[in-house]
């Protein structure tokens, strides 16, 4: 199978202490990677190196055999990859149809048509689709910061994918979220993935979450890759038993 | 349901603006030279704010050089319409494109580091630009400014009397305010304030942080070039005074007194800063104590400024009748 994505040694370092040790994994076309291990083993340092918020200290980041190490988020997110953030980023002031508006424009057109052209740059059909698939649809017209916490990170998740991406970096997206609201998005997730062929890696410390719903998990702790394997391997793995799920 | 986000009110904008220049052109029929000369003074004021209000408002870029913007612009228009003997319309339009361009480049220190870095690139170039007025005395006649600044004449038409020029000002405040209009309610509106709310977000959507952070500096200060076009003929007489860095403090003042953010929130800010100083005249030497005081009690009751004063008197009001349009909070899991 093709891989989208290649990490290929990556480290990260910050003045003496070490976040990310040389870590490689490739991600293979429309999966589901999931990425499990404790608290600050390094998992969104890892997200933010191969996604461009940080640049890593040493290693390679390639997407379809291209090299993209170093580029900026935008150049990323224009390459067709998009992510959410740990902590919930929605922009509070606009509208649940705004926002995801906003998450596709920049894809559409040039500045140009985006200054003289339609207010919502032709998306409102899209995100209208998206708010539908997201089940907001009551929500449309409401001010993003008034909508409760798992409603917000609906909207965080929805809008990672309103450009169509082709590789899309969930962090811990099911954080905070109720039980109710968890199998909805696993659900959500699980069909985007299966409808839009998309490709995923999701960062998840809930465990049932990230077994149910991931087609392979890679285990991580103190910035290395401990194991990766499909959830039964990874299970069953004592290294991973001993360092992580045994506790 | 609710329809109180920032961009989905801009239609009760474009009609306020239309109302208010259609009052605005005949308001001032049956007043004196000097109160006409304070509405325009007023409008003149208020196109400065609107592009601060842009910048900071909705952008969230601290720029403390707004008046100095201005003072280009008005230096400028004067230069060309007295010594270089230009008609006024070229000379707007090149105070407008000098005053983008040197946002532009001012604002390139804006990439680095946000806030506060900004802040004092911009309090330094107020300094500089004002410096230059007072010295260059071959170019800007120094502390004894420059007179003799002609009033227009557009498409054959002389406006030189009070009336005629005010007209004339209602309509190019009009004009800009509604292209700002435009530009706020289309995606780059939308980008802009994305800039100020999230702007690690922002770029993580595909969002040119560098191109719209320059673009809302520039445009912010090309506003205040408009402005300084439309003030030189105002007044006829320019020194360096008006431009200093003090006015610009009181035009961030404005912003924020308005109301930051809003549409409408420069006319409002712009009234307070111009027109409230008038009227508190009678009361002699304290006018400005009570000004500053009347400024201060309205930032501690609502730092939103008076359009968030009113948009909190409007909510209010409208969620009264009847309980029965409490959306939202039942459809909620």
């Amino acid at each position: 199978m093709k891989n989208v994505l290649e990490v290929e040694h990556i480290a990260k370092h910050f003045g003496g202490i070490v976040a990310v040790e040389d870590v490689s994994f490739a991600v293979r076309e429309g999966e589901i990677l999931g990425i499990i291990g404790p608290n600050g083993c390094g998992k969104s340092t890892l997200f933010n190196c191969v996604l461009g918020q940080l640049t890593p200290s040493a290693g390679r980041v390639k997407l379809d055999g291209q090299d993209v190490t170093g580029l900026t988020p935008e150049e990323m997110n224009k390459r067709g990859v998009s992510r959410t953030f740990q902590l919930l980023q929605v922009f509070p002031e606009l509208s649940v149809r705004e926002n995801l508006i906003l998450a596709g424009q920049e894809h559409k057109g040039t500045m140009i048509s985006r200054l003289f052209g339609a207010r919502d740059a032709g998306l409102t059909a899209e995100a209208d689709r998206m708010i539908g698939f997201f089940r907001l649809g009551h929500l449309a017209e409401a001010k993003a910061g008034g909508l409760s916490y798992g409603q917000q990170k609906l909207l965080d998740a929805a809008m990672a994918f309103m450009a169509g991406p082709r590789l899309v970096l969930l962090d811990e997206p099911a954080g905070g979220v109720n039980l109710t609201m968890l199998g909805d998005l696993k659900e959500r997730l699980r069909a985007m993935n299966a409808e839009a062929g998309a490709t995923f890696v999701v960062i998840e410390h809930n465990m049932d979450f990230v077994m149910s719903l991931c087609t392979r998990v890679l285990v991580m702790a103190e910035g290395k890759v401990l194991a990766i394997g499909s959830p039964d391997e990874v299970r069953a793995n004592p290294a991973v038993i001993e360092a992580y799920l045994g506790h | 349901m609710i329809h109180s986000s920032l961009l989905s009110r801009l239609d009760g904008v474009f009609l306020t603006l239309i109302l208010g220049a259609l009052v605005l052109w005949f308001v001032p029929a049956g007043m004196g030279r000097y109160g006409t000369y304070v509405l325009s003074l007023w409008l003149v004021t208020a196109v400065a704010v609107m592009g601060l209000n842009l910048t900071l408002g909705v952008a969230g870029l601290k720029s403390l050089a707004q008046a100095a913007f201005m003072g280009i612009g008005a230096y400028a228009t004067a230069l060309l319409t007295t010594k270089g003997g230009m008609g006024w319309l070229p000379a707007f339009a090149i105070s407008g494109l000098l005053t983008f361009a040197i946002g532009l480049l001012l604002g390139f220190p804006a990439l680095r580091v946000k806030a506060h870095y900004l802040a004092f690139v911009t309090l330094a170039f107020s300094t500089l630009v004002w410096l230059v007025l007072r010295n260059e005395q071959w170019l800007t006649g120094g502390v004894f400014g420059l007179s003799n600044i002609p009033r227009p004449t557009l498409f054959g038409l002389k406006l030189d009397g009070h009336l005629a020029f005010h007209r004339f000002v209602v309509v190019a405040t009009v004009l800009l305010a509604l292209a700002l209009w435009w530009l706020i309610r289309s995606p780059w509106g939308r980008a802009f304030l994305a800039l100020r709310e999230n702007p690690v977000r922002a770029a993580s959507l595909g969002i040119n942080i560098r191109a719209y952070t320059l673009l809302a500096f520039a445009i912010g200060s090309a506003y205040a070039g408009f402005a300084g076009a439309l003030y030189a003929p105002l007044v006829e007489f320019i020194d360096p005074s008006p431009f200093a860095l003090s006015a610009s403090f009181f035009l961030l003042l404005m912003v924020v007194a308005g109301g930051s953010g809003y549409q409408l929130g420069p006319f409002v800010g712009a009234l307070l800063g111009v027109v409230l100083p008038e009227w508190l005249r009678f009361t002699g030497g304290l006018y400005l104590i009570l000004f500053a005081a009347i400024v201060v009690a309205l930032l501690i009751a609502c730092p939103q400024g008076m359009l968030g004063l009113f948009e909190r008197f409007w909510n209010a009001i409208r969620r009264r009748p009847m309980g029965r349009n409490l959306p939202l909070r039942e459809e909620q899991p």
